[in-house]
């Protein structure tokens, strides 16, 4: 009996030692040099794989940015500062465009909106949007049950009185929120630019007006004000092209609907007060 | 060759290992959502099994045999496949690179696949010779990359269909693959080896 269990013991123990060994040999004989580079790389780089460089994730963005096979200034979620590392490792330079942030191009807060009915389903706005297009009367504008916040990586989205806010300080610009929001109502917008047109709202004036109280109704005084034609009014909504505007903020007084906000461009903390027109 | 023809048929047809024996069920299930890397995954399986019965047969011949350790036997293939795995990863790695691309992540993952274990022990337990013990290593592998194979395409179809709603997702590809087991059960005694 014990010799019995002795030798099983030395067997096996024998059996691992020797696998053991030859695994060591094996792995030190047969080792393959990494790249130091793109270990370098891989760990100036955020980690978050999150995939907005268009790679599948940081390790395969390294891997490329060593192999010299993409611009270095692909990673959103670095930044900058990542760009800078990176230039000190590849010795290329960084030449990319201004940082861009997510926008959500509503205003129909909870008071200005209109409900078409009680839902009282999934908490989700896939499936609000699911129920004849969502419970808003504006067929368009955002469904407030917070796909997008859920979605976010980077915790950068809340919802504020019934509209996703981005808060454009977290906001990493990796687009995830603007593929799951089923209303597509989300944009890439230069972080500089701080008036938008916060309405995607593209029906007649008329329609859009009694669905929400901050519609753009595609009036066109916008247009009219702006001293740089930076607005252009197309399908009875109007698009602000942030390459011209100059953030004066003329178009922003004018408009009878408000429609347009300003954005904080401080960004140090949420301003969002749309002013509700005084006779509603 | 009327021999191995039949083996392998037999083994892939009659006793599939997936289908007839529910060995390997979870990879099985675990990475036949996309054809291609139900390919990549059958055939890491292929090969380590080829391997794996030829060096649990000579570990069981040469080794527990002659020191009447057979009832080691279990404890000890799972020892032997594992360290085989590995060694095959750092071997392919530095010889194969392509090879080992392609097969990615799917072979460290053989290691905990049961089927690999159950063809060196069954290779055992019918008392094979070495020969037989290899080709029925490779066409268990075979089997194995067929029913996967079978199965991912029948899952990237139900991807599209219209499933009830409770029946979505895993519910329906677990009954998926027991009617595709019972499609198998047809071929019971076409041969026999």
């Amino acid at each position: 009996m014990n010799s019995n269990l002795l030798t099983s013991v030395a067997y096996i123990g024998g059996l691992g030692l020797l696998f053991g060994i030859i695994l060591a040999v094996a792995s030190k004989l047969f080792a393959v040099r990494r790249d130091r580079k793109v270990e370098e790389v891989r760990e100036a780089l955020p980690g978050a794989n999150c995939g907005a460089c268009g790679y599948s994730g940081c390790d395969a963005y390294a891997e490329a940015v060593a192999a010299d096979e993409c611009d270095i200034t692909l990673c959103t979620v670095g930044g900058e500062s990542v760009c800078r590392a990176l230039e000190k490792i590849t010795g290329k330079e960084a030449v990319g465009g201004e940082r861009k942030v997510a926008r959500v191009l509503c205003g129909g807060t909870l008071e200005n909106r209109k409900k078409s009915f009680e839902y009282s389903g999934l908490q989700t706005c896939l499936d609000v949007q699911m129920l004849y297009s969502g419970n808003n009367i504006c067929g368009y504008g955002c469904l407030g049950m917070g796909d997008c916040v859920r979605a976010c990586p980077f915790d950068a989205i809340r919802m504020i009185e019934g509209v996703a806010f981005i808060l454009e300080d977290k906001c990493k610009s990796c687009e995830i929120c603007i593929g799951v929001c089923p209303k597509h109502i989300i944009e890439m917008v230069p972080e500089s630019a701080a008036v938008t047109i916060a309405c995607s709202n593209k029906d007649k004036g008329a329609v859009a007006m009694k669905s929400c109280k901050t519609a753009c109704i595609g009036c066109g005084k916008c247009v009219k004000a702006c001293p740089v034609d930076a607005i252009e009014v197309k399908d009875f909504l109007a698009k602000i092209d942030y390459e011209k505007c100059i953030n004066c903020g003329k178009c922003i007084e004018v408009c009878p609907t408000n429609a347009i906000l300003r954005y904080n461009n401080k960004r140090k903390k949420i301003v969002r007060k749309p002013k509700i027109n005084e006779e509603a | 060759m009327r021999q191995i023809i039949f083996v392998i048929m037999g083994t892939i047809l009659v006793e599939n290992f997936v289908l007839q024996k529910f060995l390997g069920i979870c990879p099985f299930l675990g990475v036949s959502k996309k054809m291609d890397s139900a390919i990549g995954m059958s055939g890491a399986v292929v090969f380590v099994m080829t391997l794996a019965s030829a060096v649990t047969w000579a570990v069981n011949e040469y080794i527990l045999l002659p020191n009447e350790l057979e009832f080691l036997r279990t404890i000890s293939f799972i020892l032997v496949v594992a360290a085989l795995v590995q060694f095959v990863e750092i071997i392919l790695k530095k010889f194969i690179k392509p090879l080992y691309k392609s097969l990615g992540i799917y072979l460290p993952l053989i290691t905990t696949n049961c089927a690999v274990l159950g063809v060196a022990l069954l290779n055992i337990q019918r008392t094979y010779g070495f020969g037989m013990s290899v080709l029925y290593g490779f066409s268990a592998g075979l089997s194995f990359m067929v029913a996967l194979i079978l199965f991912s395409g029948i899952r990237e179809r139900l991807e599209t269909a219209d499933v009830p709603d409770a029946f979505k997702g895993l519910p329906i590809a677990l009954v998926s693959a027991a009617f595709l087991s019972l499609a198998f059960m047809g071929f019971q005694g076409l041969f026999s080896f």
